[in-house]
């Protein structure tokens, strides 16, 4: 077990915190659309990858740089998500959690086969060019990706500016007012119905921001939403339900599990059976720190929202 | 009435939680800056009138007329625009928000008018000490006077309260009562809704009186006969 | 009302209709018909029928664990690996006999779902059904990573087994085609009986309301914990048998939640949840939509998509729902109905 002493242990853990940040935006949107109007959105993983094929249709058509896609997949996905909630979602609301699940089941598997009708199953990414192999030096002779670190500001960026949102602004005061209690939300003189097309449309314009940053990190396909919604899944139930740096933690635990499954378990194993093992340990150690979290905590780790 | 011109008038107001109707029939009528109590026996529907009122329940066009305008067809925060504010049974102020959030969405959607969070303040001192703590921090009275304050930041012209005295003690009901008075002062209308009759017959101008549902008495609420009231307040 | 009302009842609970019981001739007749298709039909047609008959399971115990218990899992898919994969560890690793494995499958998943249960049933609602689906993933990401079942490419039943289940082939087919049929029909049976059972009617409550039935004496939580074993079991069984009749598996063929689970909830939803005729109607749907559409790719799935959707929204109780509103049709009740006994 010689590998053991050659692991780059501060590498693993700073990479797997950092991509971390990745998962907590991918949290944000399913997070937001569950604390506000108790609506798990399980097309949440295939609207990443929508969002994604969009990115990658701005890319195609105008040449430039993924990043700057940003500045059109965020403005249309808002309009969508406003849309979807506005002309389906509203519909489903209501004591019984069969409508909104059943439909957003629905939704994600018309998403994923469109996807394949139109665009095939082959694997797509976007190239960010030098951007994705740059890197620099931090002290202690720690070496960091440039496009991991630019994740983890857009994912502390995004939260606090969330937070900036949901705790200062009389739109962030609504949310919480109808999130605690809809039904008197209304006599204060909320419109509920819009107010979830707001929210929706936020949600779907964080989606887009954590799509365009994975399209460029991870090649995706059409049938790729299931495991990024397993993600944000994880990520929120870490951190505990409805909280909004809970999420960042259970982002960067679920991170730190996959890199730690990829450089340490995995081999671990590996050694153990005497047979070299696939490379799914990764996400395995991550579905079982997830686990063992649901079992000794099960409202999380940051528990806001019981019920 | 008293000689006032017509605020809000309801005509066989009728109402239903799914297929349970909970009241029958009721014409009602308040004049502008009137005090109207409406007394009634536990179930007799004076909530469910207070919410229809407020838009809170589906009600018919043509039932609910509001200053010259129909209203019954409006959902509640278009009825809450229009004027009309309800102080819930229950108080139902927001658990994550504090005392002056609370507040604040009070104002957020309402009109504008005398009523701002600095007078909410004047009037009612112990909120302004307790406004960074959370809502459900605050003492049952406390937690009363914060959603009548919340009520009145969207500066109603018809504010309707709904059991503000339910479970405080006798002294802050008295308090609450003497500041009633005080928004009253302001030219606003009041419809109070209450189960203790002489605490509401002295508030009030004119009453009517709830039993299963319907209208079973209304009257000037001073210098009624009390065994009158008794007999349609149980329906004996 | 008032007690006195009720106690003075015009009305008798009646637990059977005149159309339940003609219903029961048909599908008994019916079921002659297909019990003798090997002696007159094709392979293509028994092949196609018996795959009707499991999903119609399928869609039987997805329709019990959430349109009655409430359990609403996109998980199942689990099941059905579990008693794939246990099908062919017992028959190729201890020799024991294809029939026999079929029935270990269903145990093995049974005792599976215990601790499962006990770890999923800490999500609420939504996040319940999010649960199952991941841990249906770790199994197929589990199950990749040991070589002696194949790992990630799969693994396929040796031709001694396959014998051993009948030397000739034709025998073979017309004797999977029993199973398939028997399997299902002792399924839905159960299901059946079980919904008019004691169970049924605390389930009915749960599904109604859970903090009511909570409150009446009904323990929600091992009703449910039942539900959700039982339907584990039959999973599993139907999972060594589809297995043993495909003769191949793979980690993403078991734990398929396409093939295994959204073809069912689409079948349920859009024949109706919570009866037990909706998912009857919902697989016709399916697999009319299916032959029909075979040669366009998955625009079938996109279409049931959108129809599934269009039902929730506009017909939650589903197509046999808006027939059985209509005409009054229920053949076969499991619910306890109130009617006027007839005047004497």
């Amino acid at each position: 077990m010689s590998w053991i002493s050659d692991i780059d242990w501060a590498g693993v853990l700073i990479q797997g915190a950092l991509i971390g940040g990745l998962y907590a935006l991918f949290a944000i949107g399913l997070s937001l659309a569950f604390g506000i109007m108790r609506l798990v959105n399980i097309a949440h993983g295939d609207l990443i990858v929508l969002c994604a094929y969009v990115a990658m249709i701005v890319v195609n058509a105008t040449g430039v740089h993924p990043l700057w896609s940003i500045a059109v997949v965020v403005p249309v996905m808002f309009v969508a998500g406003y849309l979807m909630q506005r002309s389906l979602l509203n519909f489903t609301l209501g004591p019984s959690i069969l409508p909104p699940l059943l439909v957003t089941f629905g939704i994600s598997v018309i998403i994923q086969n469109v996807l394949l009708e139109v665009f095939g199953a082959d694997t797509r990414r976007l190239n960010a060019g030098a951007m994705e192999t740059a890197s620099i030096t931090l002290p202690g002779d720690v070496t960091v990706g440039v496009f991991p670190l630019v994740i983890f500001s857009v994912a502390l960026l995004s939260l606090g500016s969330l937070q900036y949102l949901l705790y200062r602004t009389k739109l962030g005061r609504a949310f919480r007012a109808t999130s605690d209690d809809a039904g008197t939300a209304e006599l204060v003189g909320i419109n509920n119905r819009h107010l979830y097309c707001v929210a929706m449309g936020i949600a779907m314009a964080f989606t887009a921001l954590a799509a365009v940053l994975f399209s460029i990190r991870t090649s995706f396909d059409p049938s790729s939403g299931a495991i990024n919604l397993i993600f944000a899944f994880e990520a929120v139930i870490i951190g505990g339900l409805g909280s909004l740096w809970g999420t960042l933690v259970g982002g960067i635990i679920l991170g730190v599990s996959q890199s730690l499954g990829g450089s340490v378990v995995g081999p671990l194993v590996s050694d153990l059976i005497g047979n070299p093992v696939a490379a799914q340990w990764q996400i395995l150690t991550g579905h079982i720190v997830f686990i063992i979290v649901l079992i000794v905590k099960p409202d999380g780790l940051f528990p806001r929202i019981r019920d | 009435m008293t000689g006032t011109a017509s605020l809000l008038r309801t005509t066989a107001l009728s109402a239903w939680y799914g297929d349970f109707q909970a009241i029958f029939d009721i014409d009602f009528e308040i004049g502008m800056g009137e005090t109207v109590a409406v007394i009634g026996a536990n179930g007799a529907g004076k909530s469910t009138f207070l919410r229809a009122l407020a838009g809170a329940l589906d009600t018919r066009p043509g039932m609910l007329s509001y200053d010259g305008n129909d209203i019954g067809h409006l959902p509640a925060h278009e009825v809450l625009r229009r004027g009309i504010a309800l102080v819930p049974e229950g108080r139902k102020l927001f658990q994550s928000l504090s005392v002056e959030e609370n507040l604040q969405i009070g104002g957020d959607h309402g009109r504008t008018g005398p009523w701002t969070l600095k007078r909410v303040f004047d009037l009612f001192p112990v909120l302004a000490e307790r406004r960074v703590q959370p809502a459900t921090s605050l003492s049952g009275g406390q937690q009363q006077m914060c959603a009548i304050g919340r009520a009145l930041m969207a500066n109603p012209r018809l504010l309707l309260c709904d059991e503000i005295s339910l479970g405080l003690a006798p002294v802050i009901i008295r308090e609450l009562y003497e500041r009633l008075v005080t928004i009253a002062a302001e030219g606003t209308t009041l419809v109070i809704v209450e189960q203790d009759i002489n605490r509401a017959l002295e508030a009030a101008d004119r009453f009517y009186c709830f039993q299963k549902g319907r209208v079973s008495l209304q009257g000037p609420a001073r210098g009624f006969d009390r065994q009158a009231i008794t007999a349609a307040y149980f329906g004996l | 009302m008032n007690e006195s009302q009720v106690s003075a009842s015009p009305f008798i609970v009646e637990r059977s209709t005149r159309v339940s019981q003609v219903s029961a001739v048909v599908a008994t007749l019916g079921l002659a018909v297909l019990i003798s298709l090997p002696y007159w039909g094709s392979t293509g047609s028994m092949r196609l029928i018996a795959e009707m008959a499991y999903f119609l399971a399928l869609a039987q115990l997805w329709n019990l664990l959430a349109g009655y218990a409430g359990l609403v899992s996109v998980g199942q898919q689990v099941y059905i690996g579990i008693g794939g994969y246990v099908l062919f560890a017992s028959a190729d690793w201890y020799n024991v006999h294809p029939l026999l494995a079929i029935l270990i499958s269903g145990i093995a998943a049974a005792i599976i779902s215990l601790p499962m249960a006990l770890i999923v049933f800490r999500l609420r609602g939504a996040y319940f059904a999010v649960g199952t689906w991941v841990v249906a993933e770790i199994f197929n990401l589990f199950v990749a990573q040991v070589p002696k079942l194949g790992g990630g490419s799969g693994y396929s039943l040796t031709p001694d087994i396959v014998r051993s289940v009948a030397p000739d082939r034709a025998v073979r087919e017309m004797l999977m085609y029993w199973m398939a049929l028997a399997l299902s029909v002792a399924i839905i049976a159960m299901v059946y009986l079980l919904l008019r059972s004691r169970h049924g009617l605390a389930l009915t409550a749960i599904r109604d309301s859970e903090s009511a039935s909570e409150s009446l004496g009904v323990d929600t939580y091992r009703t449910k914990l039942m539900i959700y074993i039982v339907t584990a079991l039959c999973s599993g069984l139907l999972g060594g048998f589809i297995f043993l009749q495909k003769l191949r598996i793979s980690p993403e063929s078991a734990f398929s939640i396409n093939d295994w689970t959204v073809v069912v909830i689409f079948m349920v939803v859009i024949g109706g949840i919570g009866t037990m005729e909706g998912p009857i109607l919902g697989l016709l749907i399916y697999f009319a939509m299916r032959e029909l559409l075979a040669d366009y790719g998955s625009w079938y799935l996109i279409l049931l998509g959108v129809v599934a959707v269009a039902v929730m929204l506009t017909a939650r109780e589903g197509l046999w729902g808006l027939i059985a509103k209509r005409y009054d049709l229920h053949p076969f009740p499991v619910r306890r109905r109130l009617v006027r006994p007839p005047a004497s």
